[in-house]
């Protein structure tokens, strides 16, 4: 069983999943969701991290009522919505290709949840023009959208599921489609958005720098499991199992004979880059309380404010190492490839990896 | 790919002798419509609209000119609301026996006319006429019809279905619509246009069709094309069937010709 990480004494959870189970018809059937048990609390921003096909969209799709779970239970707010239809759930969901209805304008798609609900025209008016101020587009509203550009549409997107103030807002990879620099904006703004209107966000990404930077809380998801839940600083710092401090971040891990040699101890073991300390073979000024290895450096690439180095350790592993290029004099700016050097380290920032969360 | 000089000349020769194979003879077809010479002498000694008027006074064309309109009408109007249900079941849903529908749907439009034509002609003669006492006339056509237009209106639905994805629907039930509304405020607007150029070719289709219509029409209700094929050999009826000629390509190109319109018009739209 995952830990349940459910509120202490906060009040009931804005989403529970209990044992939910997903299998696809097939010759063995296929299990995108092994028997999830997750709480999400009310006001939170939280995602769920997992590479393609770990069933985070799944779980996503059963919670928008557009997958039926094989088993389980789905519960909002306190009430069990597993028999309901889609559209008898207090959800919303942000597309990943926005799924903006084409033949209407922006205002009339972000109008639409309130048209259908039945809300008096005048209050429609109201909250299409707020919602519309709220994603900075006040002025767009008599625009078709094929005449936005791709972050407006995806602020329609968002504005057409916030004006009907779910208890939750599902959000599908939203900003896979954008390119870098409109893509850290957006997350900035959903970040506003969110503290502002205060409704729960529940965000799928397999980018695991948007999860740590957006989230209250995140679930990896490996294999139809959550192999951890935890704040981004936890998820980071002290990973549950291999697969999350591989997946989070980039790790180094040391297992078997490298492990015995380097470590000291039986068992497997991950380093984060930039926890690691490279100087030229003999340097012990920084040696105190470190522990250290002899290595020989085979690559350096150097990357403007960060200069990555891979080194092969003796004991026969191969490591990354992560210098800022803080232009203090660094010993290790001057290294070349070839050259035998030391990695040192903080025996604190050793991390203990089970092979696989236990469950 | 660029070409020669010589392959350009070439193959623009080539195009032009395969157009005017074509279009030449369709072309006679509607000068002769307005040849003064009853047994079109070439070239034409003068230009006459008598065949015009003649043609529109007289009651044979005009009967079935009527009958071609009420089985286009009619055979397009079942197309479209089968086509369409059909359509939606086979994109939307999943459910057994699924390839073998979708394949039947289409067959009509491969199978030879003359032996859907056969096959209706022995339903009518055998059941519908001794049980349910239909005789083969305007109802027969406008079934035997209906058998290929809805392939028209099943394939211009499902490419547009296939196009809009699912994606817009679930939407849609997301914001709270049931299925009726999704369908009245989103998959319908979106199908309008698919649903038109499907309808204008199923009726294009009906219009100049002749193999099923033999077998499935009655002695009192001629379609255009048959009152054609009937009076081509009466020498003193072929400057009317000339007009007739001309009118029928006109009534089938244009429907073609504006669903063409439509589908390059909203591919260019539905391209979000």
């Amino acid at each position: 069983m995952a830990e349940r990480t459910g509120p202490a004494g906060s009040g009931t959870p804005a989403i529970r999943l209990t044992s939910l189970r997903k299998e696809f018809a097939g010759t063995p059937p296929v299990v995108a969701v092994d028997d999830v048990d997750l709480d999400v609390r009310s006001g939170e921003f939280f995602s769920m991290l997992g590479p393609s096909g770990s069933g985070k969209t799944t779980v996503l799709r059963m919670i928008a009522g557009f997958e039926e779970p094989t088993s389980g239970h789905i519960e909002l707010a306190g009430a069990d919505v597993t028999k309901k239809q889609a559209f008898d759930r207090d959800v919303n969901t942000v597309f990943q290709d926005y799924a903006l209805f084409p033949h209407m304008s922006v205002a009339e798609n972000v109008e639409y949840g309130l048209l259908v609900k039945k809300v008096s025209r005048p209050e429609r008016r109201t909250r299409v023009a707020e919602a519309l101020e709220q994603v900075r587009l006040g002025d767009h509203g008599k625009r078709k959208p094929s005449q936005l550009s791709g972050g407006q549409r995806q602020r329609v997107a968002l504005a057409r599921a916030l004006v009907n103030r779910p208890t939750v807002l599902l959000l599908d990879e939203p900003l896979g489609a954008l390119d870098l620099k409109l893509r850290e904006q957006m997350q900035v703004e959903l970040k506003g958005i969110q503290r502002d209107v205060g409704i729960t966000f529940l965000f799928v990404t397999h980018d695991q720098e948007e999860a740590l930077t957006l989230s209250d809380r995140v679930a990896v998801f490996h294999a139809g499991r959550i192999e951890q839940v935890g704040t981004a600083r936890e998820v980071y710092e002290s990973p549950a199992s291999a697969f999350v401090a591989g997946f989070v971040g980039t790790s180094n891990l040391l297992a078997g004979d490298a492990a015995r040699a380097v470590i000291g101890r039986e068992g497997s073991f991950a380093i984060r880059p930039e926890k690691l300390l490279i100087a030229p073979a003999g340097d012990t000024q920084r040696g105190d309380g470190l522990m250290g290895a002899e290595a020989v450096l085979e690559e350096v690439v150097y990357g403007g404010p960060v200069t990555r180095y891979v080194v092969a350790l003796d004991a026969g592993a191969r490591l990354t190492a992560l210098e800022q290029n803080t232009g203090a004099s660094q010993a290790a700016a001057h290294l070349r490839r070839g050259e035998r050097v030391r990695i040192q380290w903080n025996p604190e920032h050793v991390i203990d990896v089970p092979e696989s969360a236990s469950r | 790919m660029r070409l020669g000089r010589g392959a350009k000349i070439a193959l623009t020769a080539f195009a032009t002798v395969v157009l005017a194979f074509i279009y030449v003879p369709i072309l006679v077809v509607t000068l002769n419509s307005f040849n003064s010479d009853r047994t079109f002498g070439w070239p034409p000694p003068g230009f006459t609209t008598q065949w015009w008027s003649l043609a529109l006074q007289a009651q044979g064309p005009r009967d079935a000119l009527l009958v071609s309109v009420k089985a286009g009408l009619g055979a397009t109007a079942i197309a479209l609301v089968l086509g369409t249900l059909l359509a939606l079941a086979l994109s939307r849903y999943d459910f057994f026996g699924k390839h073998a529908i979708s394949i039947l749907v289409v067959l009509p439009i491969a199978l030879p006319g003359i032996v859907t034509g056969i096959a209706l002609q022995s339903v009518i003669q055998n059941l519908l006429t001794p049980v349910f006492g239909i005789g083969a006339g305007l109802f027969t056509i406008i079934v035997g019809h209906a058998t290929f237009c809805i392939v028209l209106v099943f394939n211009n639905v499902t490419a547009r279905l296939r196009r809009m994805g699912g994606s817009l629907e679930q939407a849609s039930a997301d914001l709270g619509a049931r299925p009726f509304t999704t369908f009245r405020r989103v998959t319908f607007p979106l199908l309008r246009s698919s649903l038109l150029a499907g309808a204008l070719l199923a009726f294009a289709l009906s219009f100049d069709e002749i193999v099923v219509t033999t077998f499935t029409a009655g002695p009192d209700s001629q379609t255009l094309p048959i009152w054609i094929f009937n009076n081509l050999f009466r020498p003193n009826q072929a400057p009317v069937v000339n007009v007739v000629a001309v009118v029928l390509i006109i009534v089938s190109i244009v429907p073609v010709w504006l669903a063409q319109r439509l589908a390059g018009a909203d591919a260019a739209e539905s391209r979000l």
